[in-house]
């Protein structure tokens, strides 16, 4: 039994107190979403060229966490089409793309992965975009490591705006319902 | 001895199959008939020491009879010379395979078979090498149009058309100035 003259010392714990951070479940999980997004280099063409400068000393996409290049779809989280997509392969990125768990997304990296770029042949599909959903599109014949950067940046913000739990609840209680 | 000597000494052992040589900037050109094309080879390779196989090439003269050509560039291992024998191949005519000759001969055969549809006999292994089994159609042709043609075969691959927004673009060389020259949208049935 505590004495009337007693004070409570744990009544403030400052190296509990200054830990604590309040935030919504959403956004803590976009913050760690956005901050290691493990790209699936699906090297096809020149792009991919650019896309291991990106991932080098001087551009270093480790930066932005992303420097876990996976080679294993079920590991990977962004589909980085760095390349031309001809129809041979094209049922080979669709089938990369299938393997990845959600949740997941895909960058057309350059003119021939957004376009069919300067393909217009009777070998070479005309944008990634008609096989998989797309979120980001970068110009550029290959684009420069910076331009990636800026799209995978893009991508980030994307990223933050989800309310994947949210959307998780309303679905659970649709079918529910 | 030069590539020209070899030409005269073919000339002679073959006679009139031997429909034609040109020479042009030293580059010796045979155009043979299409029975004497594997023994003409088979003598370069054997007889004057033509041991390497650079490439076969095929061309589509479409509108004439017969309709294609392959292209055989042959050279000595130390490249002091280069011979380039052709044949005139109607549709649907096959050629003998020239793989017995030169391993290498492979693949450019299957290539010119995958592309212009043009069947080598005695082939080990003639199927398509770019394009998939079950394409149904040769793209370097002239009468294949350039966007392509929608094809399907589950699984395996799909083509579609390409949108080519007037084009193709092409230039005109020997015009008379440079903005003649320019490629344009030329249209193309």
């Amino acid at each position: 039994m505590l004495s009337p003259t007693t004070t409570l010392e744990t009544a403030y714990d400052s190296k509990i107190e200054s830990n604590v951070i309040v935030t919504r479940v959403d956004a803590a999980m976009n913050w760690v979403r956005k901050n290691s997004l493990w790209p699936m280099p699906m090297g096809l063409a020149c792009c991919a060229i650019e896309l291991m400068a990106t991932a080098s000393a001087r551009f270093d996409i480790s930066r932005f966490g992303m420097e876990v290049m996976r080679f294993s779809p079920r590991q990977a989280d962004v589909l980085v089409v760095s390349g031309t997509v001809t129809y041979k392969m094209a049922l080979a990125v669709k089938r990369i793309w299938d393997q990845m768990p959600e949740p997941k997304w895909c960058v057309a990296m350059g003119a021939c992965a957004s376009s069919g770029g300067m393909y217009r042949s009777y070998a070479v599909l005309q944008g990634i975009d008609q096989l998989i959903p797309v979120d980001v599109y970068i110009s550029g014949c290959p684009p420069r490591p910076e331009a990636l950067i800026a799209g995978l940046m893009r991508l980030q913000e994307k990223v933050d705006t989800e309310h994947a739990l949210m959307d998780q609840k309303r679905s659970m209680l649709a079918g529910s319902a | 001895m030069a590539a020209a000597e070899d030409v005269k000494l073919l000339r002679e052992t073959f006679a009139e199959k031997v429909l034609e040589s040109v020479e042009f900037r030293d580059e010796q050109t045979l155009l043979v008939t299409l029975e004497a094309l594997h023994p003409v080879l088979a003598h370069c390779r054997n007889e004057l020491g033509y041991a390497m196989l650079l490439d076969i090439s095929s061309v589509d003269f479409l509108g004439e009879e017969p309709r294609f050509e392959v292209v055989y560039e042959l050279a000595t291992v130390d490249d002091a010379k280069r011979l380039r024998v052709k044949a005139k191949v109607a549709e649907d005519a096959p050629v003998a395979s020239a793989v017995d000759l030169w391993g290498g001969a492979d693949w450019h055969e299957r290539e010119v078979w995958d592309m212009m549809g043009i069947g080598f006999a005695g082939h080990p292994n003639l199927k398509r090498i770019l394009m998939w089994e079950g394409y149904p159609y040769f793209p370097l042709r002239k009468d294949f149009p350039l966007a392509g043609r929608p094809t399907e075969l589950p699984d395996v691959a799909f083509t579609g058309v390409a949108p080519l927004e007037g084009g193709p673009f092409v230039a005109c060389a020997g015009a008379p100035n440079a903005v003649l020259r320019e490629p344009r949208s030329q249209a193309i049935d």
